[in-house]
């Protein structure tokens, strides 16, 4: 079973003559780690966002992990949300909440136990290399860590799919390799990872599936492709 | 421990925390709050004593028919049970000639000269009467109607019927004049929930766009809709509970002062006496009411204010 089907997806905003996206299809496999290229205004962010079903496509089909988009309830989209981790650029951690807090959030929201956020959690931040610093705040850490306690946040509940939309893209060179090399290390767990960057050096470095989006469509989807912007 | 538990009490202890962060947005609409269920606790309680009154004057009201000495009691009776199957008659009482002349006697008991004057006639000169006591004041026209029938005015005497003598106007008055305030209170009690609707969906709405990055952060990872919006009707229900005891212990207070200060039992039409004693005879039931109506207004308002953040894209 595919892990990620879209079918001739097409996103038009508004009345806009161009649409963002246009007639996009791919199929990503489970455990794939797949990378998603473009320039800024291309369609990456429009194709993350109706993976996550913050958008709803103006047509074509979106089947993730199983779960047909157009026979999704309102009321079922919280629990598809759960299913799949997500990163951004801009981290989205919340700011009065300790490193700790935020990552167990996520554990609240599906009601687990005190029990089992107090033993899931060190683990977790175990796997992003964030140990001894669950009581910092936010604010206290560089931008690399913050990366890491969103991607944290993103896996401790063991989602299939981690979609990750330019994590890097805030972050100096080094913390980008940091949040890379965390990414693979999911992925080599067995998750899927839809990663989407600007970084020509990230693309060429991990020599893997890439998929380029211009204009709206899909240019190219070469595995182990290099990448030139 | 079920799961749904875990997150019940996570949305309560949520709801309280921010209870107490918003504790002076909280104020301004709970101080509203407090005023609209206090004026519905007034208009309860006012309503109750003007009825109560109302009843006390329609009780002592009858209308009477006195009936021409010739009538035989057949005819007097059915008459009578006539006007029985009337629907604003509360109750029928017939009087023959000799029992309405002990009537009369024991009415005037005091006036010698009066009642000298009777016995002097010597033949009884008291009609045989009908006493009729209407269901509802306002409604006297269908007794009147009935008794101005041709069969019905053939047995009474010219100067019947009698509406209990000039009381009948004033009750009018009074009759309309509580009525008038009736309205006037339910319109006081919708303007103030309507008004205080609005500004506890306001403060909601405050609070939900201080936070909107958070919802928005929650809703992305997957909190489901009640797990966003619990802690905000949780909050709100406080402020309701917290309004309806505030609100009793006002009128409770009301009540405690104007006994000392006013030394008197009634404000004109206002029994205050009875109004103490429905309030303190009702206390539990009002109570209780006031909460409900706390909680309803609290959650009604957090309810639709959060609905909008809480929407999914359908385009």
């Amino acid at each position: 079973m595919l892990m990620i089907l879209l079918d001739r997806v097409t996103k038009t905003y508004g009345k806009v003559a161009t649409p963002a996206l246009d007639r996009v299809s791919l199929h990503v496999e489970p455990k794939e780690f797949v990378i998603v290229v473009g320039q800024s205004g291309a369609g990456k962010t429009t194709l993350l966002r109706l993976l996550t079903r913050e958008e709803k496509p103006s047509s074509g089909k979106i089947i993730v992990g199983g779960i047909d988009y157009d026979k999704l309830k309102d009321r079922e989209i919280p629990l598809l949300r759960r299913k799949i981790g997500v990163v951004f650029q801009d981290f989205k951690l919340l700011p009065n909440r300790t490193v700790f807090e935020n990552v167990a959030f996520a554990l609240e929201i599906v009601g687990a136990t005190n029990r089992e956020i107090r033993a899931t959690v060190p683990k977790v931040l175990e796997i992003v290399n964030l140990r001894g610093k669950e009581k910092r705040m936010p604010m206290e850490l560089s931008g690399g860590e913050r990366q890491r306690v969103a991607i944290a946040r993103a896996i401790v509940r063991q989602p299939k799919i981690l979609i990750a939309d330019e994590p890097t893209g805030n972050l100096d060179p080094k913390h980008a390799w940091d949040v890379i090399k965390v990414l693979e290390k999911i992925n080599h767990y067995g998750t899927t990872v839809l990663l989407t960057t600007h970084n020509q050096e990230i693309v060429n470095k991990l020599r893997r599936r890439v998929v380029t989006i211009q204009h709206g469509q899909i240019a190219s989807d070469r595995a182990g492709a290099q990448y030139k912007i | 421990m079920n799961r749904k538990f875990i997150t019940f009490s996570r949305i309560l202890r949520t709801g309280v925390v921010n209870f107490v962060r918003n504790a002076w947005l909280g104020t301004a609409a709970m101080a509203v709050m407090i005023i609209t269920l206090t004026i519905v606790l007034f208009s309860i309680i006012t309503n109750a004593t003007f009825t109560n009154t109302i009843q006390q004057i329609t009780d002592k009201i009858d209308v009477s028919v006195y009936l021409q000495d010739n009538v035989t009691e057949e005819q007097a009776l059915g008459l009578v049970s006539q006007l029985r199957t009337l629907p604003n008659v509360k109750s029928v009482h017939y009087l023959n000639k000799d029992a309405a002349l002990k009537a009369y006697e024991d009415q005037n008991a005091g006036n010698t000269q009066l009642l000298a004057a009777v016995t002097q006639i010597g033949s009884n000169p008291i009609p045989a009467t009908i006493q009729i006591k209407p269901k509802d004041l306002n409604k006297i026209q269908d007794i009147k109607n009935f008794l101005s029938t041709p069969a019905a005015i053939k047995l009474q005497t010219s100067d019947s019927p009698s509406y209990n003598g000039s009381r009948k106007a004033a009750i009018d008055k009074i009759a309309h004049a509580t009525s008038l305030l009736r309205r006037a209170g339910v319109v006081a009690v919708a303007v103030f929930m309507l008004i205080s609707v609005l500004i506890i969906f306001n403060t909601i709405q405050m609070a939900i766009f201080n936070r909107r990055d958070e919802l928005t952060i929650m809703r992305l990872l997957g909190a489901s809709t009640w797990f966003i919006r619990g802690p905000f009707v949780v909050e709100t229900i406080m402020y309701g509970i917290i309004s309806a005891f505030v609100s009793v212990l006002i009128i409770h207070a009301l009540f405690v002062a104007s006994s000392s200060a006013l030394q008197a039992t009634s404000l004109g039409l206002l029994d205050i006496n009875y109004a103490h004693v429905y309030f303190s005879g009702h206390f539990w039931a009002l109570l209780t009411m006031q909460v409900g109506l706390g909680i309803l207004i609290g959650a009604a308002s957090s309810f639709v204010a959060t609905k909008r953040y809480l929407k999914f894209k359908t385009k």
